[in-house]
């Protein structure tokens, strides 16, 4: 689709008088945004307007509106209008963006959900109100007809909003009931049944006691707290499922010469497959044709590029740096070394004990305890009135309604959205349901190197040690690379540059241009005839024969120094394990003052690391972003990789850090503490309510005013609990 | 006690009110960014209007308020 069909237009005014089907279908998919952003750093009203104002300037755009919630962009724009092209003009402003797949968030099935969720809380509260006005008549005194009349209009609106609202309690009830099971859902569904029918058989014998407003409120607290978890879920789902659709699983294969996309899996040992520069090797193979570095460091942790030519043997997970390779496959889908390492990762998930969370093992015990009660007072004022079945269940009813978990069903939600909340403001993502309980129990953090506390970009170290003119013409010779090494020394020079020409690129070995009218190269040291120091360096050939060195070190993450500093303020034990060679792993852990480090760890090793650390009793905190860290990340008791990771290791991983600030760390700890402790002290409140109110109801002293109390005020309770966090 | 035959239907009928408010906020989707509508009152920029033509001139977004 062009939209070449929108100019025309006004050179028929018949046309433009009356859209034609061609316009019309035009416009149609224009509502549906088709390009989405993650927006990990917007967080204010001026982000918002920046990053709208920047997107609307590009050519092509239709529109574009932030999300805060969600950290997220979605554009409107032409067909011909790519995410890579909205990148830099959001970089250029200040905001780091990631591109995400529309397709794969599925987003309108859980807002389906989650707005069918508010609905029913929506319509639950009314009712609430409306019943409780009513009910408060009755409790200050309204006599015979009247109350009547009152308890004939509460069970009118009550009654459609249980059957409306208690839906999804009564689904999941009913659902574990068919495997005979106890759920938390079936003394809720109980309790709601229960008290309607009920209050409706006392309204029309002309009783005293209704409990339309306890069933109503029990619904509402209760939804209260489903939608509060739903919502965590949903965004940390829909956010993890985005970060997933990064990567395409796809291959250029060689047909008789010519290129053809494949899927990963339809290729076989022997096919001729193209690698671009800046492309991931999709399979492992041998180089047959062109000359490149490949980046190993996802896989290995290694943090120098190493030269690949004919020949050399390429893993899958490598990224192609600088020239285009042409690979003979050797290994693909399942047996690639990719796949292996995947292997490894089910291995450590299924070693991995499922964790039980507070809730669940709170519910565990909470469920039977609760129907015992209700049927013992149920057996026992049975047998006290001599067979009095109104009398009886009317107490059994009213022990369902008050030791209902009104306060244990919002205690862990109200909990868990305030401090995935506060998280996520510190641009870390929740994408496990325990992952913030585990993280309590954390007593050693364990790091990757390269690309976790490291950016795996490198930085120039000695630009001031060359003579300005030097290195003019080495940043204008870089301008005209993709090496890695070459855009970090064209970033860290802000100077003038010297004019060079005729730039062309070497790949493998470097590039070159003529300057003053003679030739000029930077790359290699044996190409550019240089001696080669012991650093990552790249060279620098000058017309009069001298070289120069530019060395160049892995950069610090931002926040990393203070992470660690702050992770071991907090008593905890930290660890380095990379698999890069021990000269650069010594001088980072040296840097950041970690004492316990080991270089040179394979994938397998790294998670024996972490499996023996466990084994000793300890909870691990495993940091990492590799492909070599994936089964360590999975074995660890709690994991958390940078959103700039491959998509296996933020797979295995339960929190994403979603920016490139890693100074958070400490903090989540912290908050994570916190939240586990307000759940117990909410936990705690809940009993607290209970031990009071069941005693009066056992005796049958409770009155729906006694119930109505004991619910608002344990579930207010524990909402505030829950907002104490900081 | 008679009032109470008009307070009664007055007040469900507020409520009833209310709950139709709720369905079509609801069905506008106006919960979808609580965190950014709350933000966004607070810029200058328009948000309510047709935006400009997509091929037709660009207005600076500074001048347009």
């Amino acid at each position: 689709m062009t939209d070449a069909t929108h100019i025309p237009m006004a050179a028929c005014p018949a046309c433009a008088a009356a859209p034609s089907a061609e316009r019309l279908a035009a416009l149609a998919p224009a509502r549906e945004a088709r390009l989405v952003l993650s927006l990990p750093g917007a967080h204010c009203a001026a982000c918002m307007v920046t990053v709208e104002t920047a997107l609307q300037t590009v050519p092509g755009v239709r529109s574009a509106r932030v999300n805060l919630t969600m950290r997220r962009v979605s554009v409107d724009a032409r067909a011909d209008v790519a995410a890579d092209d909205l990148i830099p003009v959001l970089a250029g402003v200040g905001y780091e963006a990631h591109e995400l797949d529309p397709g794969l968030l599925s987003a309108t099935e859980t807002d389906r959900q989650g707005r069918e969720l508010l609905m029913r809380l929506g319509v639950a509260g009314f009712s609430m109100m409306n019943i409780m006005l009513l009910s408060v008549a009755v409790w200050s005194g309204a006599e015979d007809a009247t109350r009547d009349l009152f308890h004939w209009i509460s069970a009118a609106i009550a009654l459609p909003t249980v059957v409306f609202a208690g839906q999804p309690f009564f689904k999941s009830a009913w659902a574990s009931l068919r495997v005979f099971r106890l759920g938390m859902d079936v003394p809720i569904s109980l309790a709601l049944i229960l008290a309607s029918s009920i209050s409706l058989y006392e309204t029309w014998a002309g009783g005293h006691h209704a409990y339309f407003d306890a069933a109503v409120m029990l619904s509402f607290f209760l939804l209260a707290g489903r939608y509060l978890d739903h919502r965590t879920r949903a965004i940390a789902r829909s956010a993890a499922q985005e970060l997933a659709a990064l990567e395409v699983p796809r291959a250029t294969l060689l047909v008789d010469g010519s290129e053809v996309v494949r899927a990963i899996s339809e290729i076989a040992v022997g096919d001729l497959v193209r690698v671009r520069p800046g492309g991931r090797m999709p399979v492992d193979g041998v180089v047959t044709d062109g000359t490149s570095e490949v980046d190993r460091s996802l896989l290995t942790g290694e943090s120098l590029p190493v030269y690949a030519g004919p020949g050399s043997v390429v893993a899958a997970g490598e990224v192609n740096l600088t020239g285009p390779l042409t690979l003979r496959v050797t290994a693909a889908g399942r047996d690639s070394s990719l796949h292996r390492i995947a292997d490894l990762v089910a291995i450590a998930e299924s070693a991995k004990t499922r964790y039980t969370s507070l809730a669940e093992r709170a519910a565990s015990w909470y469920s039977p305890l609760v129907h015992i009660l209700s049927f013992s007072a149920f057996g026992y004022w049975m047998y006290a009135t001599g067979g009095d079945l109104r009398f009886a269940i009317n107490i059994s009813a009213a022990v369902l309604i008050i030791t209902c978990p009104c306060a244990l069903g919002l205690a862990v939600p109200a909990v868990v959205t305030a401090a995935s909340g506060r998280l996520f403001r510190k641009g870390l993502l929740i994408k496990h349901g325990t992952a913030l309980e585990r993280l309590a129990e954390v007593d050693t953090v364990v790091f990757d190197k390269t690309g976790t506390l490291t950016l795996g970009a490198p930085g120039p170290t000695n630009l001031a040690d060359h003579p300005e003119a030097v290195v003019q013409v080495a940043v204008a010779l870089a301008a005209g690379s993709s090496h890695p090494l070459a855009t970090a020394l064209v970033k860290a020079w802000t100077g003038d540059v010297a004019s060079v020409t005729d730039l062309h690129e070497v790949p493998g070995y470097g590039i070159e241009g003529q300057w003053q009218g003679a030739r000029v190269r930077l790359g290699r040291a044996a190409w550019c005839g240089a001696d080669e120091v012991d650093v990552t360096a790249t060279y620098l050939a000058l017309p009069d024969g001298t070289t120069h060195a530019f060395t160049f070190a892995d950069t610090l993450r931002p926040g990393a120094k203070a992470a660690v500093a702050g992770l071991m303020a907090q008593g905890l034990a930290v660890k380095l394990i990379s698999g890069d060679a021990a000269g650069p792993v010594a001088a980072l852990a040296d840097r950041l003052g970690i004492a316990d480090w080991v270089a040179g760890a394979l994938p397998a090793e790294k998670a024996a690391a972490v499996a023996l650390l466990t084994s000793r009793g300890k909870r691990v905190l495993m940091v990492g972003d590799g492909l070599n860290d994936t089964a360590a990340l999975a074995g660890a008791h709690v994991s958390i990789s940078p959103a700039s990771a491959l998509d296996a290791a933020r797979v295995a991983s339960d929190i994403v850090l979603l920016g490139q600030d890693m100074s958070a760390l400490p903090d989540a700890l912290r908050i994570s503490r916190q939240a586990a402790r307000r759940m117990v002290e909410n936990f705690g409140i809940s009993a607290a309510y209970n031990v009071v109110a069941v005693p009066l109801a056992l005796m049958g002293l409770a009155t729906p005013l006694a119930a109505a109390l004991a619910m608002s005020l344990s579930s207010i309770t524990v909402s505030l609990n829950a907002l104490r966090l900081r | 006690m008679d009032i109470l035959s008009i307070l009664i239907p007055v007040s469900l009928f507020l409520g009833a009110v209310g709950l139709v408010a709720f369905v079509w906020t609801m069905k506008a989707r106006q919960y979808d960014d609580p965190q950014g509508d709350a933000s966004r009152i607070l810029t200058n920029e328009w948000d309510d209007h047709p935006k400009p033509p997509l091929d037709g001139p660009r207005v600076p977004p500074e001048t347009r308020r």
